[in-house]
């Protein structure tokens, strides 16, 4: 446990090392401050109608629940860009035998470097939380719909850097490595979309897309399904990475 | 003389290429063994199945009486690798990269300070040790290389052709400290520099197309015929 540390530690610390970081994580605040002011406009602008409607959605489901909508979306193309160089860099430049000759097991070595990029996303999910809590100011919230919103997010997250660790233990660049963590992650999010092409749609589709769960969690509706959905999910993909590692002193 | 390493009948195979076959040594405290070969004779080889970066095809590998194979973990905390390419963080500081890797090997937190500022000393590396690693000249990136593979004190280290790229007094102080280094380890070195053998070693040990065709102590090889004869005449023989 104690190395896993170590390891998440050192992951997350290198992180802030390269520009990379740093610029999405400017470029990720704008764009979503920019959403977060155009949803209070609109607050602002149709409240007086609000005011007469019945069952009217609250301050929360206008602000918060589209901003980290978006947000989700925004992951699906950056994640692939903090997981890429997790175990392929360190293969590239040659690092890696340093982490296979210390006294670690692969276990330690994939999951610490998995939590030391999934903390820069709850990192991003952190920060993207103190926007709508600004409202406070003003406002009030509904907190158990915006812990929904969290929760929804960080499983989401936590599904892509795990798909995304385990093509940078295949991939042999970095490129490579996000080109198909992107394309992994995409068609799981698109495969909802042709459940509604059909008068049946398929059931399994169905399940496996990631948007269907991202949305029910999101709504407010958190049930085992979808939070166990998400787990077996990283633990799929952390398992695999583990596997891939394995094979790495098997052959060349 | 306890036993560092004891290696049975090392076998590997690259597909049905056998880069490595049925290599079996030794190495004890105060030993320092040098390695030797032609390109491609199987010395890297060998030396990543002993540091438990490639699994060996056949063959078993003792660490510290540890087998490298069923306890991996226990087997590697007695070991310290420097490979061909040192392993380094170039966006690192000495001192930060030294750090971690005390805290991989486990080092306890409270012996880490000490730890690295004996290796950093050790290596001649204290003046650097704030520098990032990216900007050091080779010869210190490869102390450093050396550092990251001292700091945990193992028992047996494990050098993949120190002193490739190194000017003059950098190699006569690389050979110091391996020197050093092997009164109180068990030191292996891959090298093809023969005089380099012939003055740091204690034994030698020389692979050609994957096969032991000499494991001697130095002081044991005939007076009259210096390293370089013995090891060109193997060469022919094959």
């Amino acid at each position: 446990m104690n190395m896993i540390l170590v390891i998440a530690a050192r992951e997350f610390k290198t992180q802030f090392l390269s520009p990379l970081a740093w610029t999405i994580l400017a470029i990720l605040q704008f764009i979503l401050a920019f959403l977060f002011l155009k949803q209070v406009e609109t607050f602002i602008m149709i409240q007086p109608q609000l005011a007469t409607m019945d069952n009217a959605p609250s301050l929360t489901d206008i602000t918060v629940t589209p901003l980290f909508g978006i947000a989700g979306i925004i992951f699906l193309l950056v994640t692939p860009l903090l997981t890429m160089r997790l175990i392929c860099e360190e293969r590239r430049n040659k690092t890696l035998s340093l982490l296979l000759s210390a006294p670690l097991s692969n276990t330690e070595i994939i999951i610490g470097k998995y939590l030391g990029s999934f903390g820069l996303s709850a990192l991003i999910v952190l920060l993207i939380t103190i926007m709508p809590l600004s409202l406070l100011m003003g406002g009030t919230l509904d907190f158990a719909k915006v812990f929904a919103n969290i929760l929804a997010l960080l499983l989401l997250t936590g599904a892509f850097s795990s798909i995304g660790l385990y093509m940078s233990c295949v991939a042999e660049s970095p490129t490579v490595a996000a080109t198909s963590a992107f394309g992994a992650i995409f068609l799981l999010w698109i495969l909802d979309w042709s459940t509604g092409l059909t008068d049946k749609p398929s059931e399994l589709f169905k399940y496996l897309s990631i948007l269907r769960h991202f949305q029910n969690i999101q709504s407010g509706l958190i049930n085992t399904l979808d939070i166990s959905y998400f787990l077996i999910f990283i633990s799929f993909f952390i398992m695999l990475s583990i596997r891939r590692l394995d094979k790495e002193h098997l052959q060349k | 003389m306890t036993v560092l390493i004891s290696a049975k009948q090392l076998t590997r195979y690259y597909g049905k290429h056998c880069a490595v076959n049925k290599v079996s040594f030794s190495l004890a405290r105060g030993q320092i063994l040098g390695f030797l070969g032609t390109n491609g004779a199987g010395k890297t080889t060998t030396l990543q199945m002993l540091c438990g970066n490639l699994a060996p095809s056949s063959g078993e590998i003792l660490i510290n009486g540890f087998d490298m194979l069923t306890q991996p973990k226990l087997a590697k905390r007695s070991l310290g690798y420097v490979p061909d390419t040192p392993p380094l963080y170039k966006e690192l500081s000495v001192d930060e990269f030294l750090r971690y890797c005390a805290q991989l090997h486990g080092v306890p937190k409270a012996d880490i300070t000490a730890a690295v500022q004996l290796a950093e000393q050790r290596c001649g590396l204290s003046e650097v040790a704030n520098r990032l690693i990216g900007v050091l000249s080779k010869g210190f990136q490869q102390r450093v290389g050396i550092a990251q593979a001292i700091v945990h004190n193992p028992d047996v280290i494990v050098l993949d052709e120190p002193t490739v790229g190194l000017d003059p007094l950098q190699i006569i102080e690389i050979r110091r400290l391996i020197r050093e280094l092997g009164q109180e380890h068990g030191v292996i070195f891959s090298t093809h520099i023969l005089s380099e053998v012939q003055e740091v070693c204690t034994d030698v040990m020389i692979i050609q197309q994957g096969a032991c065709v000499l494991n001697a102590r130095i002081d044991e090889l005939p007076a009259e015929k210096s390293l370089e004869t013995i090891f060109i005449d193997l060469m022919q023989a094959q």
